[in-house]
Formats: C-alpha cells, sequence, structure tokens
C-alpha cells in the first residue's frame, strides 16, 4: 500500500486501465501537453501518445458527441471537464444521445466522464458547482462522487469497465488535501454501494463527496455530548445504496441528509422522499436536508463561507434532531 | 460568390464506369431509389390510416443524395443518417418490413417500438441511429472516425446533416474537431432548402453551406443532389480520400423537400413555382430518364424492377402488420447496458 493524494488516486486509477486496455483513451482540454488543468494526466502523453491523450480544441460538445461515437465503435473513452460547471455545453449529448442510446437502439455508449467538482476556494460562479443532482435525473446515466483516494481509484476503474455513460464527480477541494493509503494492484469498488465512514447509534448522517469530512469534523463535536452519529458516505448517487440508508434509518430513527449543491430538487430531496415512503414509522423526528442555499455559488470568501455547508451548521442541524 | 467546388454534373457512361459502377449497379441503384420511395409512399398511406401514431416525416425528392452516398460507402464504413436519408438504410440493406414494423411501434421493429420514424439503426450494418436533435449526430459520427483514427483502421464515417441543422453549435464544434484531427469523416449536407417553413437565407448568410469547410481546414463541394451519379462521384471521391488519410470532406447535396416538413405540413409558404420545378427535376424520374438513354433500361426491364418493389413492399406490409404492439411490461428493461451488451463486433 502506498500512501496517495485524491488526486494521485486518480491518475493511478487512470494509468492502470490505461496500461491494462488499449481502447481507454484520454480527452479533454489541455491533458496532454500540460498534463490537465489540475495534472491528473501528467506524463500521460508521454507513456500513451498522443492519440490515447488527446488535446482537444475547446469544445465540449464535440468533446462528449465524439467520445460517444468512439465507444459506439468499441472505444473506452474517458472525457475530462475542465470543470464539472463546463458539462453545461455537453448536456445534449450525455442527456438526448449516450443515456437513451442503449434503451432505444440497443447500442451500449460506455464513457467516463471526469468532473472536477465542488467550491471552497474562491472558484466563483462557474467554476465551484455540484450538478450531480441534474444528471441524477436522468435515467441511463450513472453518477460517482467519491470521497476517499481508495474509493476514487476503486470507483475510477469501475467507471470505466461500466457499459454505461458514468459521470465521474471528483471534489476538487480533496484533490490534494486528502491522503490515504490505497492499493497498489488493480481493484474495482462497486457502483451502487454505500460506505458507512463512521458507525453510529444515535443519528445518521447521508452525505457524499467532500461533505464526507465536513459530516466527520461535526459528528465528533456531537460524540463529545455523548450524541453517537452515523455517517454514511453515498459514493455513488445514481444507483444509490437505498437499502443502506433505511437500515441505518432503521438503527438511529432520524436523518439528516448533507449535500453541497443547492436545496430544491438536490438530490437530497430524493434521499428524504424515499425514507419517508419506506421507513415513516422508523423516524422519531423531522428528516432534516443541509445543503447550500438556492442561489449561483459566490466568489469572495465570506459569501462563499456562508453559502457552502460549514462544520457548525451540520453540528447545529445535528443537535436540533438529537434533541427533537 | 461561392467558395465550395461547384460540381459538374455526370453526362456520360464511360464516366460513370470510371467511377466503378457497371450496368448491374447502376439498376441497382435505381432499384433501391423506389424502395426508398416506396417505403415513403406506403408510409403515409400508413399515417392516414391511422395505423402510424405521433407524425410521420419523408425524404421525397432527396432519394437521389442519401441512395448515391450510401452507395459510395464501404461495407465496414459507419454512418447517421437521418429523417430525409431513408435510401441509406435500404442501401445498407435494412428489410423493409422492419421499418414499417418500427414505424407503427411493433415489436419487431428496430426499437421495438420505443423510438418512431427513422430513429433506427441496424449497427451491424454500420449504421447509428439519429435523435431529433439532428446536429447531434455530427460530433458521434466524427468520434466514429476518431475510434478509426486511433486504431489505425482504414475505416471512413459519414455524417449526414441538413442545412437547418448547419446553424446549430455541434456542427461547428463537430467539423473543428474533424478538421484540426484531419479525421476520416465525409459530412453531407442534404440542403432541401427548406428548414420546417424556414428558407435557407435565414439558415446561413453564405452563398453554400460547404462554403464553410475552408474555414475549418477542408474541401467544400456542391452538388446537384438529384443527379445522382454526380453525387456518387463526389461521394466516392471524399470517402476514398478520407481513407487514405486526406481528412474530412464537406458535401452539400442541392435536393428538394417535395413534401412538407412532416405529413401534417402542406408546406403552403413554400413558392408554388418551386414545387413546379422541384417536379420537373424528381430525382426518380432524372434517373430513370438517364439509365433509359445510356445503358438502354427496357420496358420489360423496367417492369422487372418495378414488379420486383412491389412484391417486395407488400409482403413487407403484411409481415409488419403481422408483428405483435411491444409488451408494457418489458418498458424499463434495458435502460442500462450489461457487460454482455458489449459482445458486439464493434467491441471485440
Amino acid at each position: 500500500m502506498a500512501e496517495l493524494t485524491y488526486l494521485q488516486a486518480i491518475s493511478d486509477g487512470l494509468r492502470t486501465e490505461m496500461r491494462r486496455n488499449d481502447k481507454v483513451f484520454l480527452i479533454g482540454e489541455d491533458v496532454g501537453v500540460y498534463g490537465g488543468a489540475f495534472k491528473v494526466s501528467l506524463g500521460f502523453q508521454e507513456e500513451f501518445g498522443p492519440w490515447r491523450v488527446i488535446d482537444a480544441p475547446l469544445a465540449e460538445t464535440a468533446i462528449l458527441g465524439a467520445c460517444t461515437g468512439a465507444a459506439m465503435m468499441g472505444m473506452r473513452p474517458v472525457a475530462e471537464m475542465q470543470f464539472a460547471d463546463f458539462i453545461s455545453c455537453a448536456w445534449d449529448h450525455l442527456v438526448t444521445v449516450a443515456a437513451k442510446q442503449r434503451w432505444r437502439a440497443g447500442t451500449p455508449v460506455p464513457i467516463v466522464v471526469r468532473l472536477p467538482s465542488g467550491g471552497g476556494f474562491s472558484g466563483g460562479p462557474f467554476h465551484s458547482q455540484n450538478p450531480e443532482s441534474s444528471f441524477a435525473h436522468i435515467p441511463g446515466l450513472k453518477c460517482v462522487c467519491p470521497s476517499t483516494p481508495e474509493d476514487a481509484k476503486g470507483l475510477l476503474i469501475s467507471a470505466i469497465e461500466d457499459p454505461n455513460p458514468v459521470l465521474f464527480f471528483e471534489h476538487k477541494h480533496l484533490y490534494r488535501r486528502i491522503k490515504a493509503e490505497v492499493p497498489e494492484e488493480r481493484y474495482t469498488t462497486p457502483i451502487g454501494k454505500a460506505r458507512i465512514h463512521k458507525e453510529g447509534d444515535d443519528l445518521t448522517v447521508v452525505t457524499w463527496g467532500a461533505m464526507v469530512y465536513t459530516a466527520e469534523e461535526a459528528a465528533q463535536q456531537l460524540e463529545n455530548d455523548g450524541v453517537s452519529v452515523e455517517i454514511i458516505d453515498l459514493r455513488t448517487i445514481l444507483p444509490w445504496d437505498k437499502a443502506a440508508v433505511l437500515e441505518s434509518v432503521r438503527k438511529t430513527s432520524k436523518l439528516l441528509v448533507l449535500h453541497e449543491d443547492t436545496h430544491t430538487g438536490g438530490f437530497g430531496a430524493e434521499i428524504v422522499a424515499s425514507v419517508a415512503e419506506e421507513a415513516f414509522e422508523d423516524l422519531d423526528g423531522p428528516v432534516r436536508r443541509i445543503t447550500a442555499p438556492d442561489c449561483p455559488v459566490p466568489f469572495a470568501p465570506p459569501l462563499e463561507k456562508a453559502y457552502i455547508p460549514q462544520v457548525e451548521d451540520v453540528v447545529k442541524g445535528l443537535r436540533e434532531l438529537a434533541e427533537y | 460568390m461561392a467558395i465550395a467546388r461547384e460540381a459538374e454534373p455526370v453526362g456520360s457512361l464511360s464516366e460513370v464506369k470510371e467511377a466503378g459502377l457497371d450496368r448491374e449497379d447502376l439498376l441497382g441503384i435505381y432499384r433501391n431509389m423506389l424502395i426508398t420511395r416506396g417505403v415513403e409512399e406506403r408510409g403515409h398511406i400508413l399515417y392516414r390510416q391511422g395505423k402510424i401514431p405521433g407524425s410521420f416525416y419523408t425524404g421525397r425528392g432527396n432519394e437521389a443524395a442519401s441512395t448515391a452516398v450510401a452507395t459510395a460507402m464501404g461495407p465496414d464504413d459507419v454512418g447517421t443518417p437521418l429523417h430525409r436519408d431513408m435510401g441509406v438504410h435500404i442501401t445498407r440493406g435494412v428489410e423493409p418490413w422492419k421499418i414499417f414494423a418500427q414505424f407503427m411501434g411493433r415489436q419487431d421493429g428496430p426499437t421495438h417500438g420505443r423510438d418512431g420514424n427513422v430513429h433506427m439503426a441496424d449497427a451491424k450494418l454500420g449504421m447509428i441511429a439519429m435523435v431529433s436533435h439532428l446536429p447531434a449526430m455530427l460530433p458521434v459520427a466524427v468520434g466514429c472516425a476518431l475510434a478509426f483514427r486511433i486504431r489505425e483502421e482504414r475505416r471512413v464515417a459519414v455524417a449526414w446533416f441538413g442545412e437547418g441543422a448547419s446553424a446549430r453549435g455541434d456542427t461547428h464544434e463537430g467539423m473543428t474537431l474533424a478538421g484540426t484531427r484531419d479525421l476520416p469523416v465525409v459530412f453531407v449536407c442534404d440542403n432541401n432548402q427548406w428548414a420546417y417553413s424556414t428558407p435557407t437565407h435565414l439558415e446561413f448568410a453564405t452563398e453554400h453551406v460547404a462554403d464553410r469547410a475552408q474555414a475549418y481546414g477542408f474541401e467544400g463541394v456542391v452538388v446537384d443532389g438529384t443527379d445522382v451519379l454526380a453525387v456518387y462521384r463526389e461521394a466516392k471521391r471524399a470517402i476514398e480520400k478520407a481513407r487514405n488519410g486526406g481528412g474530412p470532406t464537406l458535401i452539400e447535396c442541392l435536393t428538394l423537400r417535395m413534401e412538407g416538413h412532416a405529413v401534417h405540413d402542406d408546406a403552403f409558404y413554400v413558392p408554388k413555382v418551386m414545387f413546379e420545378k422541384w417536379a420537373e427535376n424528381d430525382p426518380i424520374e432524372r434517373f430513370r430518364t438517364w439509365l433509359r438513354d445510356n445503358v438502354g433500361m427496357s420496358d420489360d426491364d423496367e417492369a422487372e424492377i418495378t414488379n420486383g418493389v412491389k412484391k417486395l413492399l407488400n409482403d413487407a406490409l403484411q409481415r409488419a402488420e403481422d408483428s405483435p404492439l411491444p409488451d408494457p411490461a418489458d418498458l424499463t428493461d434495458g435502460v442500462y447496458a450489461t457487460p454482455e451488451d458489449l459482445d458486439t463486433p464493434h467491441h471485440k
């Protein structure tokens, strides 16, 4: 086992698959000579050549459309959006073509789209978003949001192996901040299986991505008060591990959903609605959501701090729920 | 001033023979054009009979362009034909009964009732099913060409679009990527002069759509889309150029939309004189005359072809009507692919 950052783990997963399968290629803006805006593919073009690490023109529609066509011809494309925010330019290709092709025409479209997402560094309205909920509404797509280096590698390999279009949301705030032991060999982490980040008995927090660490810090403070918090890291939101959430809610009877995306129609609403449908009798309090407010991501640090859920927001929410 | 090359019409038989077509090939193209029109005429009747749900689109006037380009493709080439390109499906060998089953939303249609109209494709015959967002298929075809280039295969992708679709960003992005990487793709614009009710001068400000090709770094050609042999010659040239590493070409076929946008549309906005002029240039009539004048297509030859097509379509219609309706119990099956789905010729 080597200690890798979250970013290094993503590189490791991608390199592993590119070495193993010559149908896997990477295409995106500045992914070749420059190694990607965040350096995930640093050194890849030297190893794999310019036709497997392809510097594309600034044209997300062409990138995603080309991935779809190449996938239909038997390749396993991995596209890098420079920032997850730019996926809006390629929405049509994911939603109109790739997501529906298997169902209506019988043609699988195995592509992976890597999406550096999330805020916390004054990226402003166009370099900070978490657009996963928009895509979780689209049948035919899969949405993956790892929070740990080990999951980042294992889920990326699973995504590349998957015969469907998979959106891989990699949280930029975790890239170099989170470091952990990662197996050196190839392994897969199943898509659709949650991970219990921390066991507890009194409250359940369901979250994913960078918010796992916010929940962890908040839970620590609650533990000091004698309240035991269970944290479920969903890891993937389409499909999502409903069984794991229901099991935890049945144990703790109290649920708080935490996400960095905005509130209305965020994926938290789906989780909460499912719990209300299927575990109503097990609840001992109202379900809570802590999310970003319904507004664009701001630039200035005090505004961004007010926007992204902070540890103290989660502590407050958990305390209220514990006392209910 | 046109920037694109304006292709000459095809006149002599020797010129056609040079392009690699013998008498049998020529009669085969004629037959495919008749099947193409026949499938759509029968479809129109089915629609009037209430047997086709939704709407119904035809490509009347586009039979020469679609059939000619498909004839010029190699067996391993692929393409993304659109709703005026029935001739591509016919030429690549799709059985008409499956097309009727598709029109009627039956279980045996290529999409099993999940999608309608020409939103279908037989992947084994090298085609990719179109979506309604027409220019979206251009970057997809470019991606097919990218796969061929990465694997160094001598295969070509053909991307169809209309002059209406030329207005959208997908067209620009697809051509930009294809041009920068010299990919083996041929863009075929069926300029049928009307995008629903919108005339060409409100879709593009150049003289020809093909004039844009120069801006993307490859050749643009304008060809009379009612001249099946001229389209064949230009398509063959462009496809072989792409196959030999010469990069993309944009071929603009000037065709006709002899009917409304779809069968519900009476096309009141198209000037009557235009329809009259189009009728004189009907691509099928034009080729028929050429065949009689140049390869001695006799009354007997013609009757044999016409009767064969009639029988094919009668049988096809019967078989399609016998096909069951899809079972709603299967509605949500196959939203996601399984690893077994990758067991296709393309993925091996």
